[in-house]
């Protein structure tokens, strides 16, 4: 029987195992929303489509399955390029679904035409504009493997309005033949019984774990190789909840907000063993004198994240669960050895625990304002170890990753890369519709929230319980926080001169909401919150100029911290 | 300093703007670049004309790798290869001069393939100093347009690059 192109379309997303998608529809992609209408895939409809992709995006973030987006030609193409981008910083798969006038009109300034192949050239791992209806479903077979494979990332299908609509014998392909694409999985044995070597000789040696850890899903198998050699590890922002932060052997996060000991722990390493991270300028600072006397190995799938930023002493490219575990193996065969390195590291680890004293992350507690960052360990004190927290972009992600203490697989989710606002809320109904029994937190600013607060819509529709909680202190505050350190309190543009009722705004859209002005209303509330079914927003008045420390400022090396008095 | 790339990719939409894309989103710089069909079905081949120091010309190597449109890259600077170029050459010719620019055309083994009464156009080929050298020589008569193709290279010895 044929099928036509939105048909087979569908029925390739089947194929794929999909059976979520969110977005939005139009004139371009109303053939495929006609064929979803008594389709047997969920459609979550967000109320903008920047929000489509970011919920995807939560959704792959959570499950490591890829997301998936639909959104119709021209503005609807062009509004998810801040999504499409925010996914490709953190190499999350997506497959983006964008309908295209029909292809004779292609070129001509069509209405609703844009380029957005070409738009999101630099921004997808690979797109594909389908010009004939043969090709269709080879490219969806394509498509989700390219998002999925090799370092992950978005990918993105123009399907033209024409092709939807011609008619062909559906057949899905069973294999994917790409002469450009042979990503290497498996770690080079030899270089991993160099890596296995250098370790062995390190006196001082730190694990430096990025996001990596949670897309190849090799979080046991560095738990086991941190407990085996009893390296310690500094997470990025994008690995906080690939280690344990409550492990004795969890230095916290490193880089530009990162705790003393593990930046000074980076500073004074003989052995850096990257694994999964890229070396971002976020995390090195003052990039010559980051881990300035250290050999460096480092592990990646992407061979261009390695040598990008800094000279590397030994590559290795492959997918960290096989070369941790080979690592791990290669151990296992110098018990001896191990044991003596083991002992060499008393020294060290005393080290690491004089800097841990002398600056543990802190904050000065108040009895008469409410501290975000009390705010933040109160949310981690009432809610369950696999609850989900999504953050929005400013101070609030900071604390959040500085004070929430994660201790389960990909339980946090946050822009890193691309540092996108108006990430979180929808990333969290996306993590929601994943996983609807587990607690899902967004925890944004009142800046952040008003860059997608249209989704309290979706959520309400959906009846999503994802909690908000903002912490309000009525600016722009990571940038105030900067013109006050490094522009003389000059706050250009960063005081929120509104006052926002947010609970109203909540109650518009029929969501449950509460105000928190009082210290010791915060727990109070954070219990009714997570006792109220359904979304409910929690907006807290915090103290207005907090600042996020530690602190490297710009162009400075990371021992260079501004430390809390 | 100098390198020449030959990068084997997909004949398909777009991928010479992926490849231009990544040179200038990352601020890599083409010197030139030609591109053309290949005796392989649905394989074009482009020779790109680059400078860089080691590390910015493993990331150019390792970048246009990781595009899935690209097959195979070969740094050939290495390597013992032979490059080529195309130029056609209008230059302004008196009475006086004529005899001196067909000298110089001889001496280089170019061609005139076009004459008015005041140019001969001149086609020639060879490797790119060749064609500096029959510049330079051409230039105090006045040239008065250049087009070349950029450089072609292939690896000298019986083995051949595919895909
Ligand atoms: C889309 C976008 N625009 C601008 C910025 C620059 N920026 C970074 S943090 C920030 C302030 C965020 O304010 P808010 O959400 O209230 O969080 P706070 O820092 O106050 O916790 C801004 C404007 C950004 N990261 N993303
Ligand atoms: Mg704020």
């Amino acid at each position: 029987m044929k099928l036509t192109g939105s048909q087979i379309l569908l029925e390739s997303l089947k194929c794929e195992g999909v059976d979520t998608i969110f977005g939005y529809p139009g004139g371009a992609v109303i053939n495929i929303y006609d064929d979803l209408y008594d389709s047997s895939i969920n459609h979550i409809l967000t109320r903008h489509e920047q929000a489509a992709v970011h919920a995807a995006d939560g959704y792959a973030r959570c499950t490591g399955r890829v997301g998936v987006v639909i959104a119709t030609s021209g503005p609807g193409a062009t509004n998810t390029v801040t999504g499409i981008a925010t996914a490709y910083m953190d190499s999350i798969p997506l497959v983006i679904i964008t309908g295209q006038v029909p292809t004779p009109l292609i070129g001509n300034d069509a209405f609703q035409e844009a380029d957005i192949c070409g738009i999101t050239r630099p921004c997808t791992k690979h797109n594909f504009l389908v010009k004939n209806i043969r090709d269709l479903a080879r490219t969806v077979k394509e498509a989700f493997y390219i998002a999925r494979t090799g370092r992950p990332g978005p990918v993105l299908i123009d399907l033209p309005k024409d092709i939807q609509v011609n008619t062909l014998e559906f057949n899905y392909p069973e294999t994917v033949e790409l002469r450009g694409y042979k990503p290497t999985y498996s770690g080079n044995f030899r270089q991993i019984e160099k890596a296995a070597k250098m370790i062995l000789e390190a006196r001082r040696p730190v694990l430096y774990v990025g996001g990596g850890i949670n897309l190849s899903g090799a979080n046991a198998e560095l738990l086991a190789l941190a407990e085996l050699t009893r390296i310690p590890v500094a997470t990025t922002l994008m690995a906080m909840s690939a280690f344990p932060q409550r492990h004795p052997l969890a230095l916290g996060m490193l880089g530009m907000h990162g705790t003393f000991c593990a930046n000074m722990s980076v500073t004074e390493c003989d052995l850096l063993i990257a694994i999964g991270s890229r070396f971002d300028d976020r995390v090195t600072g003052r990039i010559d004198s980051f881990a300035e006397k250290a050999k460096i190995i480092h592990v990646d799938i992407d061979p261009t994240s390695i040598k990008k930023n800094v000279a590397v002493d030994l590559p290795i490219v492959g997918d960290l669960l096989d070369v941790l575990s080979k690592l791990k193996e290669s151990f296992d065969q110098k018990t001896e050895q191990l044991g003596v390195f083991r002992e060499q590291l008393r020294e060290w680890q005393s080290d690491i625990e004089t800097w841990r004293e002398r600056h543990p992350m802190a904050y000065q507690p108040s009895d008469t304002v409410i501290k975000p960052q009390y705010v933040i360990q109160k949310l981690r004190e009432f809610s369950n170890d696999d609850a989900i927290i999504t953050t929005e972009v400013g101070q609030h992600q900071m604390w959040t990753a500085q004070f929430f203490s994660f201790s389960q697989p990909r339980t946090f989710l946050t822009s890193g890369g691309l540092g996108t606002m108006g990430f979180g809320l929808p990333a969290a109904l996306g993590a929601q519709v994943a996983f609807p029994e587990r607690q899902v937190i967004d925890i944004s600013g009142d800046g952040s929230f008003q860059m997608n607060s249209q989704e309290l819509a979706t959520l309400v529709q959906y009846q999503l319980p994802v909690k908000i909680v903002i912490l309000n202190n009525n600016y722009l505050g990571m940038v105030r926080q900067w013109q006050q350190m490094f522009f003389d309190k000059r706050y250009s543009q960063t005081v929120m001169e509104l006052p926002i009722d947010f609970v109203k705004l909540a109650e518009a859209y029929g969501a449950v909401g509460f105000n928190a002005t009082q210290v010791d209303e915060v727990e109070t509330v954070i219990q009714k919150a997570f006792a109220t079914p359904g979304p409910v927003l929690i907006n807290f008045k915090v103290s207005r100029e907090e600042n996020v420390l530690p602190m490297v400022p710009a162009g400075k090396a990371i021992h260079e911290m501004v430390l809390a008095s | 300093m100098k390198h020449t790339i030959s990068v084997l990719v997909e004949n398909e939409f777009g991928v010479l703007s992926r490849i231009s894309g990544l040179f200038s989103g990352r601020g890599f710089n083409i010197e030139s670049l030609s591109v053309a069909p290949t005796l392989e079905p649905n394989t074009s081949r482009m020779t790109i004309v680059t400078t860089g120091d080691d590390r910015i010309l493993e990331q150019i190597t390792k970048q246009l790798n990781k595009l899935i449109s690209t097959i195979k890259v070969v740094d050939f600077t290495s390597k013992d290869f032979i490059a080529r170029e195309l130029a056609l050459i209008k230059v302004a010719t008196e009475a006086e001069t004529r005899a001196e620019a067909l000298r110089i055309v001889d001496i280089f083994r170019a061609k005139v393939i076009d004459v008015t009464p005041k140019t001969y156009t001149i086609e020639i080929t060879g490797a790119p100093g060749k064609i500096n050298g029959i510049l330079e020589l051409l230039r105090p008569m006045g040239v008065k347009e250049v087009v070349r193709s950029g450089p072609v290279v292939i690896g000298r010895g019986a083995k051949g690059v595919a895909g």
